[in-house]
């Protein structure tokens, strides 16, 4: 399959971390794609729900916004966005979290508010946190998706918009934080997973990838399992239902 | 006591310099309508807060009409950048207070509720907390726990669209119901826009639906198609392709202005706008109807 893409790569290696039966808050795009891939092979009684208020989503079409009226239509609850903050997420209703960001760092802190050292004068101004803080402290576990490059994984991110490890010191515990935190990073390359300080070590690479590749692309010097596994090749199976029943139109499979 | 005026008279009366306006609607029934008029009004200094800027925001920055905005995620959703909001921000020439979702609609929550503040758990991430000194921290009185808090949000106005309301302003909205019922209450002032104005007995017919009561409401306005490009549910679907339009028109000034130019200043009011967004964009933006199953409220 050398025409696969990156972004199919890690949309069909996300999807097989979700567990039938969990509760699971989805971001637009390719952890929307996951989901829904997840739901249609080894996960039907998935729970979907979105942070506009969307309980048990059953999109009929690709969403493509984070409000988009095709999850509210046969949905099992619609709820108010103070609602899913608090009786789902903060309460500990929600599983699984799924974070991405511009940077993320060595112990899996993650950065989508700005670039720069200065937050009155930022670089760059990105879009913030959205729900993007309260799931990485309250989801049961949270999974990473981003192409492995240098510039997304410096040491250290300028700003943390919400937490992974922190310091890498028991920071999540010290703040009473009840989810387990980014329990896995899935890249292009492979996958990462945190040691017992929380730093994000290479576990697992794709097939035709090499640990080279990785540490080369990440900003801190990556420990590199011993035993690396090999990840399952992606199915005709999944491609297809990600290709021609998800996202025909190639919105989110292109690229990265 | 009818309230049903035209939105001009409505903006014209309750939507002054300098105040607060909360537009509401999470992706789904954003007022673009009253964000148009209040441009075409020439409104100045606003603090505009809104959990998402969205397009709205974006339009009402460029024409001038802000002074600050209050957000917790500014972005084109589903696109990427809000290049105005942003180049606004990074040029230092737009004040911002900024949130996560969370305690965003916990200041609302706060606001509608007629309390000083609202708690919120602890998420570990305290570069926020560092940049801005309103999120604060208090001990919970019963663990000695610390817990985060936000202040109330009250805005000076709210600008709602629903898809139906009555001519006293008894509000029915359904779909994603985001911060709509949070926002009225919160703010010292309720302008509503609605897809339809119905009889009071169509409301009394399924009181579960209304979330916004009439006497909270100072102005309801009759104006079909005002969430686009954004939707009302059940009655036209998002318009992303114009999301995506908007993304290559706000890339420069000269576009931007053109834009406001023929969409904004160009027209006289959302029904001139809605005809000239034509045939083909309307039937683009039709939905097939799919209704719920009826229930029992009983006769007693």
């Amino acid at each position: 399959m050398t025409d696969l893409t990156s972004a199919e790569l890690m949309i069909v290696n996300a999807a097989r971390m979700l567990k039938d039966g969990d509760v699971v808050f989805v971001g637009v795009g390719q952890p929307n794609l996951a989901c829904n891939l997840a739901k249609r092979t080894h996960a039907p009684n998935l729970v979907m729900i979105y942070e506009a208020g969307v309980i048990g989503a059953e999109p009929a079409r690709l969403p493509l916004s984070i409000g988009d009226p095709t999850l509210v239509s046969g949905a099992l609850s619609v709820v108010s966005m103070y609602d899913i903050f608090t009786n789902y997420l903060q309460r500990g209703n929600v599983d699984v979290g799924f974070l991405g960001g511009a940077q993320i760092d060595k112990f899996g802190n993650i950065n989508a508010t700005i670039i720069g050292s200065d937050y009155a004068h930022p670089k760059v101004r990105l879009p913030g946190s959205g729900g993007a803080q309260e799931i990485a402290a309250w989801a049961n576990r949270c999974y990473i998706m981003t192409p492995h490059q240098k510039r997304r994984f410096p040491e250290k991110v300028d700003f943390i918009t919400s937490a992974g490890y922190l310091d890498g010191k028991g920071g999540r515990e010290k703040a009473g934080l009840r989810g387990k935190g980014p329990i896995g990073v899935v890249t292009d390359i492979g996958f990462m997973e945190p040691d017992e300080t929380g730093e994000l070590v290479l576990m697992a690479l794709h097939p035709g990838k090499t640990a080279e590749e990785a540490v080369k692309n990440t900003g801190w010097a990556l420990k590199v399992a011993a035993q690396l596994r090999i990840t399952e090749p992606v199915t005709e199976k999944e491609l297809r239902i990600l290709r021609e029943e998800l996202d025909p139109a190639g919105i989110y499979l292109k690229g990265g | 006591m009818t309230k049903l005026i035209p939105l001009s008279e409505a903006v014209s009366q309750f939507v002054h310099n300098g105040d607060t306006v909360y537009a509401a609607g999470f992706t789904h029934l954003i007022p673009f309508a009253a964000g148009h008029e209040i441009i075409r009004q020439r409104r100045r200094d606003l603090t505009l807060a809104r959990a998402t800027p969205d397009l709205i925001y974006d339009q009402m920055v460029a024409a001038g009409c802000a002074r600050k905005v209050i957000f917790s995620y500014m972005g084109n959703p589903g696109v990427g950048s809000l290049r105005i909001v942003r180049a606004e921000l990074e040029a230092g020439r737009l004040e911002w207070e900024e949130y996560s979702h969370f305690g965003m609609i916990s200041r609302l929550q706060a606001g509608a509720a007629g309390l000083p503040f609202m708690p919120m758990n602890q998420t570990g991430a305290v570069d926020l907390e560092r940049a801005n000194p309103l999120i604060k921290r208090v001990t919970d009185p019963y663990s000695g726990r610390e817990v985060i808090t936000v202040p109330a949000l009250n805005p000076d106005v709210a600008i709602v669209h629903v898809q139906r309301a009555d001519k006293d302003g008894n509000a029915h909205l359904w779909g994603i119901v985001g911060e709509q019922k949070e926002v009225a209450f919160a703010s010292k002032r309720v302008i509503l826009t609605a897809e339809e104005i119905v009889d009071e007995a169509v409301i009394r017919s399924d009181p579960n639906r209304t979330l916004i009561p009439g006497f909270i409401v100072c102005a309801v306005c009759h104006v079909p198609g005002a969430a686009h490009p954004s939707y009302a549910q059940g009655y036209y679907d998002r318009d992303n392709d114009f999301y995506l339009k908007w993304d290559k028109i706000s890339e420069n000034a000269e576009t931007v202005k053109a834009y406001l130019d023929e969409w904004v200043y160009g027209v006289k009011d959302r029904l001139e706008y809605w005809q000239k967004l034509g045939a083909e964009t309307h039937k683009r933006l039709k939905v097939k109807a799919r209704y719920s199953e009826k229930i029992n409220y009983g006769s007693y």
